[in-house]
C-alpha cells in the first residue's frame, strides 16, 4: 500500500445504517474525514471507480485506498489508529464480538429489514426470527451499559440500527418486534446508544426516514 | 500448557480450513466428530447459539465460525501467517474472503441443489461473481500470492467440494472453459502438498454428495 498523505474521504448514503457505523466510529477515534454523499440510486463515476465489485457504500478511502463493507472498515480504523479501541484488546474478547457482529449483520438485521420488504405468512416469519435473534442478543447485552462494556464498541457500532432505525420499520411495516417489556436489557441499551455524544445529533430525521422507508416498502412490495 | 479441541464434521470445508489453520502454526489439539443428526450434550454446551460445526474450544472456551476461528488462530499462535500484516491488505483479505462466502459459494452450492427458476436464478448470480473472482487471481498463483493465505482457505470450498458437487449432480458452472484462471488456482491449491493432507478423501466426498442428492438429506 503506497503512503499519499491524500486523508481519509468517507463516501456514503444519508440513510445508510451501515455508513452512519462508520461515521461514528471515526467520531469515536477523533479520525478527521470529509464525508461525500453519494447517491446510491443514480451512481456516480466515483463509486464505480472505488468500488467496483458490489458498487456500494460505505467506502473508506484513505491515502487513496478504497476499502468497502462497515465491519471490515470498523476493523481497519481499530488497527490503523489505534487508541480508542472499538474491539476488545483480548483475543478471545475479540473473537466473541467478531461474532456477535456477525449476528446483528446476518441475523438480526437481515430478518428485521425483511419484515419492512414484506407481508403475510413471509412478514410474519421474518418477525418471528428477528424476535428470536434480538433474544440471544438480550442475553448477550446482559444489562451492562453497552455490548463493549463501558464504552461503546464494535458491537455497538454494529446493532446501532436497532436503536434508531429499527422503530421507523417497526412503524412503517406495522408490526412489533423490540417490545420494551420483553427486552428490557436492549431497551436501556437503546437509550444509553442514542443519548452518547457522538450519536446525538448525528441520527437522521426521524420523518425524513419514515418517508425514505415507507417508499422503499412500496417499491419492494410491488415486486413480489 | 494449553488445552486446544476441534469439533468438527469429517466432510465440513468449513472444519477443513479450520484444521488447516491449527496445522500451519502446529497446534496440537483433539479432534473430536460430531454426527450432526445426533449432536453430542458436550457439543451443545460449548455452541447452543449456531449448534454448527467447527467448534474451537481452547482453555475451556468455546469460539465459533469458522473465519472468526481462523482470526483467532492467527492471533493466538506464533507460526506462518494466514492474515497478511499490512493492515490495508489484511482489510482487503477480509472482503475478498466475505465476497468467496457471500457471493460465489453460496450461489454455486444453491444452484446445484436447486432446480427450474430458482438454479437459474442462483447460476446467473454464481457466473456474476466468478467473472470478478477469475479477475482477482489473474496472473496469481494463490489469492494469498505465492504462499496461501486467508482467501484461499475460506475458498477451499469452491476449489474441492464444489467440483465433485457439480459432477454428481451433472450442473456445472464453474467450468475451465469459462474460467481458466479459478480452474488453474483449483489445481495448484488442491495439489499444494500441505493443502493436500488437509483434505478429506475424494471418493468418501462424493459418496456422501450422491447419498445426499437420492435422500434429500446432507448428514
Amino acid at each position: 500500500m503506497e503512503k499519499s498523505n491524500k486523508g481519509v474521504q468517507l463516501v456514503g448514503f444519508w440513510v445508510s445504517p451501515f455508513v452512519h457505523r462508520v461515521k461514528w466510529g471515526m467520531k469515536l477515534k477523533g479520525i478527521e474525514f470529509e464525508y461525500i454523499e453519494e447517491d446510491v440510486f443514480n451512481r456516480s463515476p466515483l463509486l464505480s471507480q472505488i468500488n467496483p465489485v458490489t458498487g456500494k457504500v460505505p467506502v473508506l478511502v484513505h491515502d487513496g485506498n478504497p476499502l468497502p463493507e462497515s465491519s471490515i472498515i470498523l476493523e481497519y480504523l481499530d488497527e490503523v489508529w489505534s487508541h480508542a479501541p472499538l474491539l476488545p484488546l483480548d483475543a478471545y474478547q475479540r473473537a466473541q464480538a467478531r461474532f456477535w457482529a456477525t449476528f446483528a449483520d446476518q441475523k438480526v438485521f437481515e430478518s428485521a429489514w425483511l419484515s419492512v420488504c414484506s407481508k403475510g405468512e413471509i412478514q410474519e416469519k421474518a418477525v418471528k426470527d428477528a424476535i428470536g435473534h434480538l433474544e440471544r442478543m438480550e442475553e448477550q447485552q446482559g444489562g451492562r451499559r453497552f455490548f463493549g462494556g463501558d464504552t461503546i464498541g464494535h458491537v455497538d457500532l454494529m446493532m446501532g440500527f436497532v436503536a434508531y432505525m429499527l422503530p421507523v420499520w417497526e412503524e412503517v411495516a406495522a408490526v412489533t418486534i423490540l417490545d420494551a417489556s420483553k427486552f428490557p436489557n436492549l431497551a436501556a441499551w437503546k437509550s444509553n446508544f442514542v443519548d452518547h455524544p457522538a450519536i446525538k445529533g448525528d441520527l437522521p430525521f426521524k420523518d425524513e426516514m419514515f418517508t425514505y422507508f415507507q417508499g422503499r416498502r412500496e417499491v419492494h412490495l410491488q415486486r413480489i | 500448557m494449553s488445552e486446544v479441541k476441534l469439533f468438527g464434521a469429517w466432510f465440513s470445508p468449513y472444519v477443513k480450513r479450520v484444521e488447516m489453520a491449527l496445522n500451519l502454526k502446529g497446534v496440537e489439539y483433539e479432534y473430536i466428530e460430531e454426527d450432526l443428526k445426533n449432536k453430542s450434550p458436550l457439543f451443545l454446551q460449548y455452541n447452543p447459539i449456531t449448534k454448527l460445526v467447527p467448534v474451537l474450544v481452547h482453555n475451556g472456551k468455546p469460539i465459533f465460525e469458522s473465519t472468526v476461528i481462523l482470526e483467532y488462530i492467527d492471533e493466538t499462535w506464533e507460526g506462518p501467517s494466514i492474515f497478511p500484516k499490512d493492515p490495508y491488505d489484511r482489510a482487503m483479505s477480509r472482503f475478498w474472503a466475505k465476497f468467496v462466502e457471500d457471493k460465489c459459494s453460496d450461489p454455486l452450492w444453491k444452484a446445484c441443489w436447486a432446480a427450474g427458476e430458482e438454479r437459474e436464478k442462483a447460476k446467473k448470480e454464481a457466473e456474476e461473481a466468478l467473472k470478478i473472482l477469475e479477475n482477482e487471481i489473474k496472473g496469481k498463483k494463490f489469492f494469498g500470492g505465492d504462499n496461501i493465505g486467508l482467501v484461499d482457505y475460506v475458498a477451499n470450498y469452491i476449489a474441492f467440494w464444489i467440483p465433485l458437487l457439480q459432477d454428481v449432480v451433472g450442473f456445472h458452472i464453474l467450468t475451465q472453459d469459462k474460467f481458466p484462471n479459478i480452474w488453474k488456482w483449483c489445481y495448484e491449491l488442491c495439489n499444494d502438498s500441505f493443502v493436500k493432507k488437509n483434505l478429506p478423501e475424494k471418493e468418501k466426498v462424493s459418496s456422501g454428495l450422491k447419498r445426499a442428492v437420492e435422500t434429500g438429506s446432507l448428514y
